[in-house]
Formats: structure tokens, C-alpha cells, sequence
């Protein structure tokens, strides 16, 4: 990848105990997420984008070059946001000094480019905590002035690194629903680090796979997800996440039908999403099981036609493999987990014509982007 | 009370104002550096700078009154307004207090600017603001609580003291008379009623003082997030 709005970030070297050497390219747009276990080097990756640490190595966000042989820019002036951990809002500050600290107490119109204060308040829903300290707001309320007062200095990039791992899951599931309307929003790049995967599928257009300070894989999220060749698809809770357009609402059952390339969905509920909106699906593979024949009789509301595009043995009692919907191979691609002696039985074999049927539960709509 | 009295008194807080203001200026960025550099050797000049905490006050003042007479440094500095001596002045006393009162300026400040840990300053940095800013609008207003102990405290510990002034001040009146020094004399003088006089208003004074760091500390901790 290259070109005018590719970031490019490489990076090798010691810190501390810790050996770390990266090289991978990113979209300037969407959002990135930075995924791997505890120690493996994301949160380093994201303090050396901003120049918080420095580590031998370029990063070009752009046009913008922040790092390479001859020059290393400092932190304050480079155009990132960044959303720690914790909050990390100024204690002696209101809410809005928190906020402005960028511009230096003033608040920019909207007309001008970048994004405007009451843009940003509007988005994150800070109205009514503006003259607030911060020790008087709940752990979601700081985060989303973290991420405002982020915002609002007018970042290239806006790099967030755990958001939501010091929250409880109340304040998680407050938050998440604006991180999901931020990512629609905005017009700049986000990284994005994490170790959850729920977040990962939720939030993220692109993945970059880290494990011990190397680079394991890089690229679109569904195409990472389907990978038998990587851990993610081997996982227990292996699921590939699927763009979906809202087709129409079956009020006599109270049924929402989603199209997807190569086939549809039914769930339940979802009577407000309007027709033609984009959602994100979730489908895990031990929700998805096979028929050689479409099955006549059956309570699973969702059947379709696919084809077994690979497979691989998990051990020598389960197979995963990944079928793609419909019949000509251009539809989405799901991942399907079962027993060794399914598959025997069938005689199921790479390329063969299948009915794969989906759980209703296991269909998930989230709040997409667009 | 004799006008004898007055004159210790006034001399006394207008030395003690003139070293802490100046304490201030010079601690603070000695107290930043002790707290965020990474030089290897730092902790030899924090050993230093805590010295007078534990050297008795007569070999510091001996020290010191080497160096503020007429052939040490002071005597040199003295001479450019054709004085022979630093020693026995109130400017001599002001420098001895300084580097006497010093540690108990610098360590409170210190210890505020590394309470404060790296993140907020980070977070300042991210948010495109010059290291000189982030002193300023983050560092200096989140370590107030440790300015005021650090001026109370060196405020408190100039005004008692008195073996460092005996060395290099003397016994002169409006000049380097302060009030320590105003009990002793009173004391060998057999004017017991004066000596008490001062002595109780001293132990108001430092209840007052230790009264003052109670409520800053507890003040401190309701400002910490």
C-alpha cells in the first residue's frame, strides 16, 4: 500500500526488556485496529506514532513524515489525538477547559475545516457536563471528554489505545455506541489497540495482528477473520463479521431481513432501522451447520446455498472451514466449525455445494458505519 | 513591649519573606530538574541540596561565614559597592538563609512534581502544547499544594533560626538581630518576661504553621481526581 493517504509505520528496536520490530502499512481512513495479547507491543506502536517513545524507524502519516532516517518530530508537534487508557483529563480544569486545552481556551467555528466545538459536543453528548470537574463525572462520561478534548486539537490521526479497558461493563456499553458514531463521522484515521476481540469485531475496518512485538497480519478485518492459515479463525470464539443492507421489516412476525452479497438474513426485531441503512452482522463459526440438501423441514430460519471454499483440521476431532455464499464464489465468506465425523459422513470435500444454516440467535446487528 | 522588640520582629519576617520569595524562584527549577531528569548523578545534587537538613547549623554557618567575609566570594561581591564584607549584613543573613531553609523548599516542591507522573504531561504534549506550556498550565497548577507547604515551611524554618545567624550575623540590631537571637540575649540579660514574651508568641506562631501544612495536605488529597 501506498500513496498519498496510506500511513506507513516501521519501527524496530528495545524498550525497555521488550524487543519490538514492525513494519506494516495502514488505510488513511476507517479504522485500524491494533489487536494481539497483553505485551506484544501495541500500546508501544501507538506512544512511537506520537512520540511519546522513540524507537529506530519512519512513520509517515500521509504526506506528513513524523519519523524516518534523519529527523524525529517531537509529540507536540505532531497532529495526533490520543485517548489513553484512563482519562487522563486535567483534575484542576472544567470539562470545557478540558476540552479547549488545544486551542488554548477559544472554540473554533464550525464553518472552518476541521472539526468544530459544537460538533464535538453534539457527537459525544458532553451538553451537560460542560462546567463540571472531572472527579465529578462517572468513568464513560471522562472517556468521551478524553476522546472530545482528542478531537477537538484537530488531529491527522486519532490513535486510542484501551478506551474501554479500565471501564465496567455498564460505562463499556455506554460508550461503545459513540465510539460507533464517531468512526461514521469522522473524516481522519483511527488506531485503534486492543486485546478484546468483541471490540475488534464491532469497531474495526482494518486489522493488524500482533504477537510478541512482530507483526502476525495485516488487512481488511474479513479477510483476516476467514484466514484459516491464522489463529483468529481458530479461535473457540471464531466469527466473521458481514456488511449487510437492511432490505425490509416483516412486522406479522417482527422479523428484519438484511441482504448481504451472495444471500439474506432473517433476525428478529430491529423494526426502527430504516430500509437501505448498513449494518455489521456477527456470525460465529459453531453457529453455522451443514446440509447436502436444503432441509424441508426445519426450525432455523436462515438456509443458504454456499460452497466450501477450504478447509482446515483444528485437531482430529474438528474441521473449520470457510464457505462462500452463494454459487458462483462471490459472496461473503463465513466460517463454519464442525466434527471431524460430520464432515467424514457427509463427505464433505473443498468445493463442494452446501445449505449452510445459521442460527437466528447468532445473527448480532451492530451499528455500522457507513 | 520595649520598641527593642519591634524591630527583631520586623527584621525577623522581612528576612524570612526575602528568603522564601527567593527560595521560590530558585528551588522550583532545581525541584523540577531533581524530579524529572534521568541523570544518573541527581541524586548527588538532591544529597547536597538536603545537607543543611542535617549539618549542625554552627559548622554551616562557620562554612558560611568563610565565604561571605573579606576573602571569600561574599567579600568579593561586598566589594562592589565598596563594602569589605558580606558577613554581619542582612544580605549576609539572606544568603545563609537561603541555602540553609533551601531543602525545605525544594523537597515539598519535588515531591509534588513527581505526583504528578508522566501522564498529564503526555496527555499536554498530545494536545500540541510547548514543554514551556505544559509547565505552566499543567505542571505548576497541579503541584500548587507543594509550593504552599514548601513556602510555609521555609517561611517557618527561617524565622527559628538561629545558629546560622549567630555565626554570621551577630547581634546587631535592625541588622541582623532576629528574634531567636532576641531570646537569648534576653535570656542572658535576666529579662525573663521579654524572653517569655517572644518565646510564647513563637509557639503560637508554629502551631499556627503546623495547623496551616494539616489543612494544605488534606486540601491536597481533595484536589487529587
Amino acid at each position: 500500500m501506498s500513496g498519498e493517504d496510506t500511513i506507513n509505520v516501521a519501527l524496530s528496536g528495545r524498550l525497555g526488556d521488550f524487543d519490538l520490530d514492525v513494519a506494516f502499512d495502514a488505510p488513511g481512513h476507517g479504522l485500524t485496529a491494533l489487536f494481539g495479547p497483553s505485551g506484544c507491543g501495541k500500546t508501544t506502536i501507538l506512544r512511537c506514532i506520537a512520540g511519546l517513545d522513540r524507537l529506530a524507524g519512519k512513520c509517515r502519516i500521509g504526506a506528513d513524515a513524523w519519523q524516518d532516517e534523519t529527523r524525529f518530530t517531537p509529540t507536540h508537534k505532531r497532529a495526533v489525538g490520543y485517548v489513553f487508557q484512563e482519562a487522563s483529563l486535567f483534575p484542576h480544569l472544567s470539562v470545557r477547559d478540558n476540552l479547549l486545552y488545544s486551542s488554548g481556551g477559544k472554540t473554533r467555528p464550525a464553518a472552518s475545516d476541521g472539526i468544530g466545538f459544537e460538533e464535538v459536543v453534539a457527537l459525544l453528548d458532553l451538553d451537560r457536563l460542560m462546567q463540571r470537574g472531572p472527579q465529578r463525572l462517572s468513568g464513560g462520561e471522562r472517556q468521551r471528554v478524553a476522546v472530545g478534548r482528542a478531537l477537538l486539537s484537530q488531529p491527522r490521526i486519532l490513535l486510542m489505545d484501551e478506551p474501554l479497558s479500565a471501564l465496567d461493563s455498564q460505562s463499556r456499553d455506554e460508550i461503545l455506541p459513540f465510539l460507533e458514531q464517531l468512526h461514521r463521522s469522522l473524516a481522519i484515521p483511527v488506531f485503534y489497540v486492543t486485546h478484546d476481540m468483541s471490540e475488534v469485531e464491532r469497531l474495526a475496518d482494518h486489522l493488524i495482528l500482533l504477537d510478541a512485538g512482530r507483526v502476525v497480519a495485516s488487512g481488511p478485518l474479513g479477510a483476516l477473520q476467514s484466514d484459516t492459515n491464522l489463529p483468529l479463525a481458530l479461535q473457540r470464539g471464531a466469527a466473521v463479521t458481514l456488511d449487510a443492507v437492511v432490505s425490509n421489516f416483516d412486522a406479522a412476525y417482527g422479523l428484519t431481513r438484511f441482504d448481504v452479497r451472495g444471500g439474506s438474513f432473517l433476525i428478529p426485531g430491529s423494526a426502527d432501522l430504516p430500509a437501505g441503512s448498513r449494518q455489521r452482522l456477527r456470525i460465529g463459526a459453531s453457529d453455522v451447520s451443514l446440509a447436502l440438501e436444503k432441509p424441508a423441514a426445519t426450525s432455523i430460519l436462515n438456509v443458504l446455498p454456499a460452497r466450501i471454499s477450504s478447509s482446515r483440521a483444528l485437531d482430529d476431532r474438528e474441521i473449520v472451514m470457510v464457505l462462500t455464499l452463494g454459487h458462483d464464489d462471490t459472496g461473503e465468506q463465513l466460517l463454519a466449525r464442525i466434527t471431524r465425523r460430520s464432515w467424514d459422513l457427509l463427505g464433505l470435500e473443498d468445493g463442494r455445494p452446501v445449505f449452510a444454516q445459521i442460527k437466528s440467535a447468532a445473527l448480532a446487528p451492530r451499528r455500522r458505519s457507513q | 513591649m520595649s520598641p527593642e522588640i519591634w524591630i527583631s520582629v520586623r527584621l525577623t519576617i522581612a528576612l524570612a519573606a526575602t528568603t522564601t520569595l527567593i527560595l521560590l524562584v530558585v528551588g522550583t527549577p532545581v525541584a523540577w530538574w531533581l524530579a524529572r531528569s534521568r541523570a544518573r548523578w541527581k541524586e548527588v545534587v538532591a544529597a547536597v541540596v538536603a545537607l543543611p537538613l542535617v549539618l549542625p547549623p554552627t559548622v554551616l554557618g562557620f562554612y558560611l561565614l568563610v565565604a561571605l567575609g573579606p576573602d571569600g566570594p561574599g567579600g568579593a561581591i561586598a566589594g562592589l559597592w565598596g563594602a569589605r564584607t558580606l558577613a554581619f549584613t542582612f544580605e549576609g543573613l539572606v544568603i545563609g538563609s537561603v541555602v540553609y531553609s533551601l531543602p525545605f523548599v525544594v523537597q515539598p516542591i519535588r515531591n509534588a512534581f513527581e505526583a504528578i507522573g508522566d501522564r498529564p504531561l503526555e496527555v499536554a504534549a498530545t494536545l500540541r502544547a510547548s514543554p514551556a506550556r505544559v509547565f505552566w498550565t499543567v505542571a505548576m497548577p497541579l503541584a500548587r499544594p507543594g509550593f504552599l507547604t514548601g513556602a510555609v515551611l521555609g517561611f517557618a524554618h527561617t524565622i527559628g533560626e538561629f545558629g546560622v545567624v549567630l555565626m554570621i550575623g551577630g547581634n546587631i540590631p535592625g541588622e541582623t538581630k532576629v528574634l531567636s537571637v532576641a531570646i537569648y540575649d534576653f535570656v542572658e540579660t535576666l529579662q525573663w518576661r521579654e524572653a517569655n514574651m517572644l518565646a510564647a508568641g513563637m509557639v503560637v506562631f508554629a502551631f499556627a504553621v503546623i495547623l496551616a501544612m494539616t489543612l494544605i495536605e488534606k486540601r491536597m488529597r481533595r484536589v487529587d481526581p
